[in-house]
């Protein structure tokens, strides 16, 4: 079966392949897979009739459980050779319904994209397998709807089923999962078995039924199918009529042995089945367009099959499975005929077709009989399965319960009867036509050719029901029901029964509505007509993007202010909300005893923050005031045991500040009064809240003692990793791979700034805000000087922390930065001109090769067949220094080091250039010649 | 000391909030400076406040500073600053583009 899938993938990545030049080979090369599948099914089925079970079973996520399971039983198999049968015909009508279309290689592709997904759905047996391939479906049925793209009213009717049927999936796919937890299985067999219940598995039912509902378009989610018909006939003689409207009610019938016992069942699918089935019979008969004539019918057959499924006994799951085969015939072939008339006569309109008989009588005895199975006229599947019907409906009455129910079917069967009526004698009768846009004639041999076969089997079905459908209906039947089958039969005449005397009745009383048609479709459009479940929608949909748009204007408007604002006060509710109830804020660790120093400290601190907020409007002496908040922070580091936190902090405070500054020299140096007390007030008071909140949080944590994972990276540094640096040792072996995606991180935010700096143009102050004229003589000599001193020592520092990192602190980080910080002093101390004569300018490929040298360590221990990143280290004996430590994780480091030496030369550098850039001509010689 | 250090965590909190709310680019990126030396010290002193033990093995030592929030926090500062230099850079490009420093962007954007 999978093999068989797959071709159908395939095939239409071939026929989508071939383009707009060899379209014309798409139907036929799209027709072979269907064709093979059908053969195949045939193969099958006296194996499948007999009472075997081809099963195929994948491992999906085995972790999870999840496997793709696909079973070939009974109706897996009619439903199969539904979908196959009825695709080859459709993709042969195809051929010269289109012509030489040069969009055909998409269609063809679509349709067996679709046939595949379709297949798929009726041989799955893992709840999740059925879930995919049904949103595959959805999904090729939006792209075949909208397909002729460029009428809007295609495209808002593909997104309009889209959104029905997505969001119906989307509500099955956690009625599933429920049913997964609650029924401890996740195959409908293991449902099957064992039907789980309570309150979980009612939860499951009303989710599974809105999937199944608006898939199979029933009230009140019918709106989507009538417009599904902008699709191309063909498109919907297949999807929308035959296969994929009764995924829906195939889902009711697969689920019927585990769901039907409730009684929530029995109302809500009898419920919406009966109210589709009368609401879909009556609209019908109003529809003036031939297609949609039948898109209401289709929603009243479904209706009919979804209520058989509701009534819930044995019997009308038969009849309900029995309908669904003979549905897709007799109404595949009404949509081809639909077609036919409207590619010869030119027009779907009945109030302008007409007398067509003249023209095309060889298709209108075709539809005649489709028709006429469609009314429930005996000799035909149509009245077969129809009359299993009213005898269920008249069975409830004599049971006692729903004594109206066999009047509403009778109802529901007259107005069927009035619209084939109207069907076949509008079009073929009733006078002569009005200005078609076409002179009608017969249709060519190959566009009848699958009305033929499909009418023939409405026929065969009809007149010799057991010798030709009764194996495979009791083998689908049983499939469905789990259970033995009741006693049915499959006669055409079963004597004067109930049943027979309402299919008279809904003959007679049709034909009585056909004839009093025009003050009744007058009367429908005065009134009922006007009502749309459409409207419904649109409001609703309307509704929704009108909600959204305020809801956006309030918390994401163009004001950042605000949107932060929204963010700190939901933080803080947030935190409310976790810190409600717990109790005592404070724990009961003992405390650490302060020391004069740190008090001392952390009051700098504290102050240097606030000079900062009061400062913020003298820029650069918030800068400077910032600076000493970050030294500080360092200085904590160094007093709580983090060394390697103290280096890093103090590297990045000093490449921060410059790029700060660099930033500031393009930026006004003062900030202008623009809030008013009150915006400022709000602020200080959310600012103070979430201060307290952040305190309180930070209090509550440190009181407590501790409970951490941290013994077992001691205890494993030195034996596992080689390094005593435990810090180190975290970040290139245990979590070595949160570290790569760290420096890709850097990586990828210095590509955004080279980015963003590209083709910046800024104009440089001529003056600072106190109006002293800019400088330009910014290299003192002594500080040339002595940086290019320092350099050497500068960089020889940074490779003895780089490479003592694993062991003391240190590591690539901390190295990256140092270097950073040397190199930049350069540029500061010497000008970007001298410093970039020297160093050259392309300083980008260090960030790659940093990259992929630890990207290829961490490949490397593949080819020792270990996972990636694993870390090995040895030992070696290295003259005059000693015994020194070689680990694969150094190399690691040093690919972090190349990263973060880049990452900052690059962001600066970059951002240094604009100056260059920006500087008055005459000046910037003048710079030059003195450097 | 433990108390120090909520204190400390709150006052850095309450000013890079209220300098991330205010209307000009330069002022909010001190703000969110101000703010991610609050986030990383908070994360630093969830292994609690050790004196005198960093994570790194000795022999006959058995008291360790808390090393994987260390870990965390190295990673952190390093990304803070990436992050900042792009709002930085963000900054200036909008200048450029918008011939202001708003955070809104154009005055005539704003009402």
């Amino acid at each position: 079966m999978i093999p068989l899938l797959l071709a159908h993938l395939a095939v239409a990545i071939v026929c989508f392949g071939l383009g707009r030049t060899r379209a014309h080979w798409a139907l036929p090369v799209a027709a072979v897979v269907p064709a093979i599948t059908f053969g195949w099914l045939l193969t099958q089925a006296p194996d499948v009739l007999d009472g075997e079970l081809p099963t195929t079973d994948i491992a999906w996520i085995p972790q999870l459980s999840l496997s793709i399971t696909l079973r070939l039983d009974g109706f897996g198999l009619l439903m199969g050779l539904i979908v196959s049968g009825i695709g080859v015909l459709v993709l042969l009508y195809s051929m010269p319904y289109f012509g030489r279309r040069d969009d055909l290689s998409r269609l063809a592709a679509l349709l067996v994209a679709f046939a595949g997904a379709m297949l798929g759905i009726v041989w799955a047996d893992g709840l999740l397998t059925l879930f995919v391939f049904w949103e595959l479906t959805s999904i090729t049925s939006f792209l075949l709807i909208g397909f002729t793209d460029r009428v809007p009213a295609a495209r808002a009717a593909a997104t309009r089923a889209f959104l029905v049927t997505g969001a119906g999936g989307l509500c099955m796919l956690a009625g599933f999962i429920i049913l997964t937890i609650a029924g401890d299985t996740t195959t409908i067999s293991g449902l099957a078995a064992a039907p789980p219940s309570g309150t979980l598995t009612d939860v499951a039912l009303v989710l599974v039924l809105l999937g199944a509902f608006t898939k199979s378009a029933q009230f009140p989610f019918h709106f989507w199918l009538p417009g599904a018909m902008a699709a191309p006939t063909p498109v919907s003689a297949y999807l929308h009529s035959a296969t994929m409207v009764k995924a829906g009610v195939f889902v009711l019938a697969r689920l019927f042995p585990a769901l039907s016992h409730s009684a929530e069942w029995t109302v809500l699918v009898g419920g919406a089945g009966l109210l589709t089935l009368l609401l879909g019979a009556y609209t019908a008969l109003f529809k003036h367009d031939l297609k949609g004539l039948l898109a209401y019918s289709t929603i009243s057959h479904l209706g009919l099959i979804t209520l058989l499924f509701g009534i819930g006994t044995p019997l009308a799951a038969v009849a309900a499975v029995f309908h669904i085969m003979n549905h897709a015939t007799f109404k595949a072939s009404l949509f081809m005929a639909a077609g036919i008339i409207d590619h010869e006569a030119g027009t779907r309109d009945m109030r302008k077709l007409a007398g067509l008989w003249k023209y095309m009588p060889y298709t209108a005895v075709l539809a005649m009989v489709a028709a006429a199975a469609m009314a429930g006229v005996p000799l035909l599947n149509g009245f077969l399965s129809k009359e299993m019907f009213f005898a269920k409906t008249v069975y409830l009455t004599d049971q006692g319960t729903l004594p109206w129910l066999p009047v509403a079917a009778t109802v529901a069967g007259a107005f069927a009867v009035a619209y084939s009526l109207r069907f076949i004698h509008d079009v073929f009768f009733n006078g002569e036509p009005v200005d078609l846009p076409l002179k009608p004639h017969e249709p060519p041999r190959w566009m009848k050719l699958p009305v033929e076969i499909l009418v023939v089997l409405c026929l065969a079905v009809g007149v010799f029901p057991a010798w030709t459908f009764g194996p495979l209906l009791a083998s689908a039947a049983a499939a469905t029901l789990q259970t033995g089958l009741p006693e049915y039969s499959l006669a055409i005449w079963h004597g004067w029964t109930p049943a027979m005397a309402m299919s008279l009745v809904a003959l007679g009383g049709g034909a009585a509505i056909y004839v009093v048609r025009e003050p009744l479709i007058a009367w429908h459009e005065r009134t009922l007509g006007r009502i749309d479940a459409r409207t419904a929608y649109q409001w609703l949909e309307q509704g929704l993007y009108r909600s959204a748009e305020v809801l956006n204007a309030v918390l994401h408007g163009a004001r950042l202010q605000r949107m932060v604002a929204v963010v700190a006060v939901s933080a803080g509710a947030v935190a409310v909300v976790g810190f409600w109830g717990h109790g005592r804020l404070g724990g009961d660790s003992p405390l650490t005893p302060v020391d004069p120093v740190s008090l001392v400290a952390a009051v700098a601190l504290v102050a240097a923050a606030l000079g900062t907020v009061a400062l913020h409007r003298r820029r650069f002496a918030a800068l400077l005031l910032l600076s000493v908040v970050g030294l500080i922070v360092a200085l904590t580091f160094v007093k709580f045991s983090a060394p390697d936190l103290a280096l890093t902090q103090l590297s990045v405070e000093v490449v921060t500040i410059v790029l700060l500054l660099l930033a500031l020299y393009f930026l006004p140096a003062r900030t202008p009064v623009e809030s008013g007390s009150a915006r400022r007030t709000r602020d200080i008071v959310l600012a103070t809240a979430s201060g307290l909140g952040a305190g309180a949080l930070t209090w509550a944590v440190v009181t407590r003692p501790q409970d951490t994972l941290s013994g077992y990276f001691l205890a494993n540094s030195v034996p596992g990793g080689g390094g005593t640096n435990v810090v180190n040792v975290i970040l290139v072996d245990f979590r070595g791979f949160d570290t790569l995606g760290e420096i890709t991180v850097l990586a990828i935010a210095a590509i955004g700034i080279y980015v963003l700096l590209e083709g910046l143009r800024l104009t440089a102050p001529e003056q600072d805000a106190d109006a002293r004229r800019w400088s330009w003589d910014v290299h003192p000599v002594i500080m040339a000087t002595f940086s290019r001193l320092l350099l050497p020592l500068a960089l020889l520092v940074a490779i003895f922390v780089l490479l003592r990192g694993h062991n003391l602190p240190g590591g690539g980080f901390i190295a990256g930065l140092i270097t950073a910080v040397a190199l930049i002093t350069q540029y500061l101390a010497n000008g970007i001109a001298w410093t970039r004569s020297r160093m050259g300018t392309r300083l980008n490929p260090l960030i790659g090769i940093g990259l992929l040298i630890a990207t290829l360590t961490g490949l490397g221990s593949w080819a020792f067949a270990h996972p990636f990143l694993t870390s090995t280290f040895t030992h070696v004996h290295w003259p005059l220094v000693g015994e020194f430590e070689v680990a694969s994780a150094m190399l690691f480091d040093l690919g972090v080091f190349l990263v973060v030496v880049g990452v900052t030369l690059v962001i600066l550098l970059r951002l240094g250039r604009l100056h260059d850039l920006n500087r008055a001509p005459a000046d910037d010689t003048a710079t030059e010649e003195e450097d | 000391m433990e108390i120090l250090v909520a204190l400390v965590i709150a006052v850095l909190t309450a000013c890079g909030v209220y300098l991330s709310l205010r209307a000009r680019t330069f002022p909010v990126v001190l703000g969110l400076t101000l703010l991610s030396y609050a986030v990383n010290l908070f994360l630093f002193v969830t292994g609690r406040l050790v004196l005198g033990a960093p994570p790194i093995i000795e022999a006959g030592r058995s008291v360790y500073a808390d090393p994987l929030p260390q870990a965390l926090v190295l990673t952190a500062i390093v990304i803070s600053f990436g992050m900042t230099a792009f709002v930085v850079i963000l900054a200036l490009r909008a200048r450029a583009e918008l011939g202001d420093d708003h955070v809104d962007g154009e005055k005539e954007m704003r009402r």
